[in-house]
């Protein structure tokens, strides 16, 4: 059974995935596993760009969206005309003549990743490029044109040490999706910088602690050299922050609000027994 | 037909070619044989293995080549409707005027007689002729080969290039360390072993890999900086935009007013030399001018100390993150990553760009840089433990006339009769305006003379001439150049009496041609190449994995009426009586046998074979070779060693175990720019932070113009190589952003910016100034600095809403529209995009 594994982490944006789909699918008929994909408008691998944090905390991810390959896939139960199967290798493949254009698979898909051909009157997706496997090929057109290894696909039991640590994407319905992510952008970081204003430098070395205002579980770590920290792959929730030197006095910040990835901003850490300024 | 499959090579990287019914349906990387194909390199850095995937990557922007093929071709030759080469020419219609379709025959006879017209008229100087900076792949088809042999053995006045994307360095930074023929690059070998073993930390300073540093090389090197990361190797970038590769990869992100760098520099040399961390043995052993130059920062010369202080309020960070960074840098074992091509964008393209340059080598002068771990390097080309002493030639290794390498008789330096010189960035005012005067000789890779030689156009005497005829090839300068409406008044000007444009596309300056001229892409013709080799001035700066060589069949027959460029020429020359010079009697394919036969291909393998297969992989390196590491010579004071300086005429001179400059150190205090003008205060001897002649500054510009608009090379098109043909480029946000059914150039802004301008994103929004105007696409980011605004350069689109009128508000994106065209500086003529000033506000049509 086949499964494909995307690592967010090793993305860098290049959209090679999405366009060499392209290449695959545009103007060439691979029946009797897809008609040709329109030239713009479908995106049987897409990738989004995610832009968080401030200035100067900024961090780009990249998700990928794309057909998961359910194993109890909501497509193949709600299809009306039985267009919809599932192949000995776990991939699931609309059949585009004996769709008949209903659009209830587009519905039923939970990932919103089925899209439908006005022209041809049928619903198309991502075929993990059946076709190409059918002749012996190793992989789809995507994971072939990735640079880096982010995309990988295979056999499930070969990619099994990988998977353990893997995760699918949530849904409403329970589907079972073939396609795996690491690192999915669904944590964030919590990031800021302390300095001293009275000496007019960063401060190195600093404690800070971030405490969940909810578990209460806490994690602290020290300031870099340029008196950042970065608490990286944090749950969304409600959080306060202590920042603490000896020789300055001590400051909460709370509470901090994490829904997506944040800067809080360069923090003025008072030394003792001055007065402020 | 049954499916074939065929090689090719493209400039993102090598592809395989999938043709049914003569009709190309795929292309994809090559993925290697290993039962053949030559086994990969391995290194061993601080207990991990690293060898690379066993095939070749493409830049994004080849990965829909197929639609290049295919989209937005000129399919016939034509002719401007009301161009009467024998009565009314009406240059005024050029840009406005339809197109008629004309046969071959009267296309080229045209040509032939307005050219011969020409040389009677005013002489062989009238005649000038340019590609654009990027074309398609093939050894002998690309920029430097069948138009440079033409003109060359027809007589033309040359069009000098500017080094465009690296400026600062190539007039700056040869002043300091010589490598002159590198055009101001240093050398760059075998430096990925050494960061993966000992640096500590790669500062980014205005470079981005992820998005321009691969040059023709796929991505190939995109996984070794994956590498350094695991090693956990800091990487600290210094953009006003936060880059994709800061973006996605870095550590820290430091984000100066544009422009001020110089001063971040001197303030970072201020803190190492109060706080004594610096490398006392190589400033005294490998620099000259030390002296004056830590004086000069002290604040000995004019009573200002470059404090961080003083700094801070230049660049618009906080005093304690410059001083952090400068702790941290000599603290660590740091490379810098400029210097090299890979290393070459916005900031050394902008006013007074030689003097960021310089100090940035002055810098690593002070850390001492060739000891290991601490170098100039950004985790690209010169790196990796492949073979380099394998012949196999670069395009550009014969300058203008690649065929010249191999044919009986070389028409490059020697073979045009024509003395007189026009200039790619003044070339409109060459044209309406003469006379017109500079100073350096475009790529001054000969001689370090070379940089102070004075040219006129017209040239004074009786071989001079006014430039009356324009021949051009491949992508637009109007997207390229800088003030480019100067463009479109040059060709509507009347002093230019014929305009030729050859080429594949309707690009955005093919309209303004009197004759159009159908070419192929390398995919109707063969060809043979290395992967990525640029040869000549790129000395071995190899970028990739593995050095691949590539036969480029013929995949599919010529699209419409369109000929190979090499046709187009023979087909001329014919006419004009020389087509036995031009060929030697050769068909194109003795030319490319000669080339194998001359390279070393054949010690390896068959041409038959080679042309069957398509590829040949260039064994690595033994893995008991020690590593020849950029600089390891000259930190150890020992004549250099290294492969890639030891090759291609006019080569390194033997200047034992020093620099190419006078006193064979690093110059603080440049004794060539002493000798040339030693009062330059815009190029001093030493270098320094001068302000702008257009930022945040000059208060009389920022009253109408607010903010600060950088223009890198762009992320998703080789220049103007691939966007407006390849449209599936057009789906990617980043690129353009699909509004109203028409795909418009994103310029990037902060929130603050935008909010006090009610911009929000996605709008559609004018962005100018006193030189013209652009529509783009809002894209309200935190990805950019407020104050400054981010836009590539390089679209491929040029759209005014009035056709043809200069001024006229551009929708394509051609941001270049509003550069300056004022020069880096009084004494270096090279373009300063990025020291632009405009203003922002919500379209409304």
């Amino acid at each position: 059974m086949k499964v494909l594994l995307i690592d967010i982490d090793k993305c860098n944006g290049c959209y090679n995935c999405q366009i060499a789909c392209k290449d695959e699918h545009v103007a060439n008929d691979w029946s009797p596993i897809a008609k040709p994909q329109p030239d713009t408008g479908q995106f049987w691998h897409k990738v989004t760009d995610i832009v968080q944090g401030s200035v100067p905390k900024v961090r780009v991810r990249y998700m990928h969206d794309t057909c998961q390959q359910c194993d109890e896939a909501p497509c193949i139960t709600a299809c009306r005309s039985a267009a919809i199967y599932k192949r000995d290798d776990g991939i699931v493949i609309i059949d585009p003549e004996k769709c008949a254009g209903n659009r209830s698979c587009l519905d039923a898909c939970p990932y919103n990743v089925i899209y439908f051909n006005t022209d041809l009157n049928i619903s198309q997706k991502c075929t993990m490029c059946a076709h190409l496997l059918d002749e012996g090929w190793t992989e789809p057109r995507c994971v072939d044109a990735c640079p880096t290894g982010a995309l990988k696909f295979g056999e499930e039991e070969e990619l099994k040490d990988l998977l353990a640590s893997a995760e699918t994407l949530p849904s409403d319905t329970p589907a079972k999706p073939r396609v795996y992510y690491l690192n999915l952008p669904n944590k964030y970081f919590i990031a800021g910088a302390v300095f001293d204003p009275m000496a007019d430098e960063v401060l190195e070395g600093v404690t800070v602690s971030l405490i969940s205002l909810e578990s209460k579980r806490t994690i602290t770590l020290q300031t870099d050299f340029f008196g950042d920290f970065w608490f990286e792959k944090q749950e969304p929730g409600r959080y306060s922050l202590k920042i603490e030197k000896t020789g300055y006095v001590a400051a909460t910040l709370e509470p901090i609000e994490a829904s997506k990835d944040l800067n809080v901003g360069d923090i003025a850490l008072q030394p003792q027994g001055e007065t402020h300024v | 037909m049954s499916e074939q499959v065929f090689m090719q090579c493209t400039v993102g990287g090598p592809v395989r070619v999938y043709v049914k019914d003569g009709v190309i349906t795929r292309m994809r990387p090559i993925v290697f044989d290993d039962s053949v194909d030559a086994p990969s390199w391995l290194i061993s850095a601080r207990g991990k293995k690293y060898t690379p995937p066993r095939k070749t990557t493409l830049q994004t922007w080849e990965v829909p080549e197929r639609q290049r093929v295919y989209n937005n071709r000129i399919q016939h030759p034509a002719k401007r409707k009301h161009f009467d080469p024998r009565g009314a020419r009406h240059p005024e219609l050029r840009g406005k005027d339809e197109c008629e379709r004309i046969s071959w025959d009267e296309a080229l006879e045209m040509v032939a007689s307005e050219i011969t017209r020409i040389r009677e008229t005013y002489g062989p100087a009238a005649i000038t002729a340019m590609t654009s900076s990027h074309h398609n792949w093939g050894f002998l088809h690309y920029k430097l080969g069948p138009l440079g042999r033409f003109f060359n053995i027809l007589g033309y006045s040359q069009c000098l290039d500017n080094p465009d994307s690296w400026e600062g360095w190539h007039w700056g930074a040869t002043h300091t360390w010589g490598y002159w023929w590198r055009l101001g690059h240093c050398e760059q070998s075998e430096l990925l072993q050494d960061a993966l073993k000992h640096a500590e930390q790669i500062i980014f300073w205005s470079v981005d890999p992820n998005s321009t540093s691969y040059m023709y090389s796929g991505q190939d090197n995109l996984i070794w900086r994956h590498w350094l990361k695991e090693l956990g190797i800091q990487f600290v970038f210094i953009d006003p935009y936060d880059n994709c590769t800061s973006a996605t990869m870095g550590d820290k992100w430091i984000a100066p007013r544009p422009g001020t760098d110089a001063a971040l520099a001197e303030a970072i040399g201020y803190v190492w030399l109060t706080e004594d961390t610096y490398d006392h043995f190589f400033v005294e052993n490998r620099t000259f001018g030390f002296d004056e130059w830590k004086k000069h920062i002290l604040g000995g010369t004019d009573g200002i100390p470059r404090t961080p202080q003083w700094a801070a309020e230049i660049c618009d960070l906080p005093a304690s993150t410059i001083t952090a960074l400068a702790r941290e840098w000599a603290a660590k074992k740091t490379m810098l990553a400029v210097g090299s091509i890979y290393g070459a964008t916005g900031a050394c393209r902008q006013a007074f760009a030689t003097e960021w340059a310089r100090l940035c080598i002055y810098l690593m002068a002070m850390q001492g840089f060739g000891r290991p771990g601490v170098n100039f390097w950004g985790g690209t080309a010169g790196a990796p433990p492949i073979d380099y002493r394998f012949k196999m030639f670069g395009y550009s290794d014969n300058g203008w006339d690649a065929f010249g390498n191999v044919a009986e008789k070389s028409y490059f330096p020697f073979g045009n009769p024509v003395t007189q010189k026009t200039y790619r960035i003044l070339l409109p005012d060459i044209v309406m305006n003469p006379p017109v005067s500079w100073i350096g000789e475009g790529f001054c890779g000969n001689s370090i003379e070379q940089q102070f030689q004075r040219f006129t156009c017209p040239e004074e005497g009786p071989n001079g001439a006014p430039i009356k005829m324009i021949h051009r090839h491949g992508g637009s300068f109007i997207s390229t150049m800088t003030e480019t409406n100067k463009w479109v008044q040059m060709y509507q000007h009347p002093n230019l009496e014929f305009v030729v444009m050859q080429d594949c596309h309707w690009q955005s300056e093919t309209k303004f041609g009197d004759i159009i001229l159908p070419a192929t892409t390398n995919f109707e013709h063969s060809d043979l190449s290395e992967w990525g080799a640029a040869g000549g001035y790129g000395l071995n700066d190899f970028n990739s994995n593995h050095r691949v060589c590539i036969y480029q069949h013929k995949c599919i027959e010529p699209l419409w009426e369109s000929k190979p460029d090499y046709e187009i020429y023979t087909l001329l020359a014919e006419r004009l009586g020389f087509r036995e010079e031009y060929t030697e009697g050769r068909d194109f394919e003795d030319w490319i046998r000669i080339v194998f036969e001359k390279s070393d291909l054949p010690k390896h393998i068959s041409y038959d074979e080679f042309k069957k297969k398509g590829y040949f992989v260039v064994p690595a390196m033994p893995p008991d070779e020690e590593p020849r590491v950029s600089f390891r010579w000259f930190y150890e004071g020992r004549p250099s060693d290294v492969y890639s300086e030891d090759r291609t005429p006019p080569g390194p001179p033997k200047t034992g175990a020093g620099l190419a400059t006078p006193s064979g150190k690093v110059e603080f205090v440049s004794q060539t720019l002493a000798a040339f003008d030693p009062n330059d205060q815009e190029r001093p001897p030493m270098a320094r932070y001068i302000p702008s002649w257009e930022g945040y500054n000059t208060a009389e510009l920022t009253e109408k113009y607010p903010l600060q608009l950088i223009s890198p090379h762009p992320r998703f098109s080789y220049h103007t190589h691939n966007d407006n043909k390849s449209y599936w480029l057009d789906d990617i946000p980043g690129h353009r952003v699909k509004r109203d059914g028409y795909a418009w150039w994103p310029v990037r802004i902060h929130p603050s910016d935008a909010g006090a301008r009610g911009v929000k994103d996605g709008d559609i929004v004018k962005m100018y100034n006193g030189r013209g105007t652009v529509l783009c696409a809002a894209h309200v980011t935190e990805r950019v600095r407020p104050g400054t605004v981010h836009s590539y350069e390089a679209a491929a689109k040029y759209d005014p809403l009035e056709p043809g009128v200069a001024g006229s508000p551009d929708r394509g994106g051609c941001v270049n529209l509003l550069s300056p065209g004022k020069m880096v500086s009084k004494n270096v003529p090279g373009e300063a995009q990025n020291s632009c000033l405009v203003e922002i506000a919500k379209w409304e049509a």
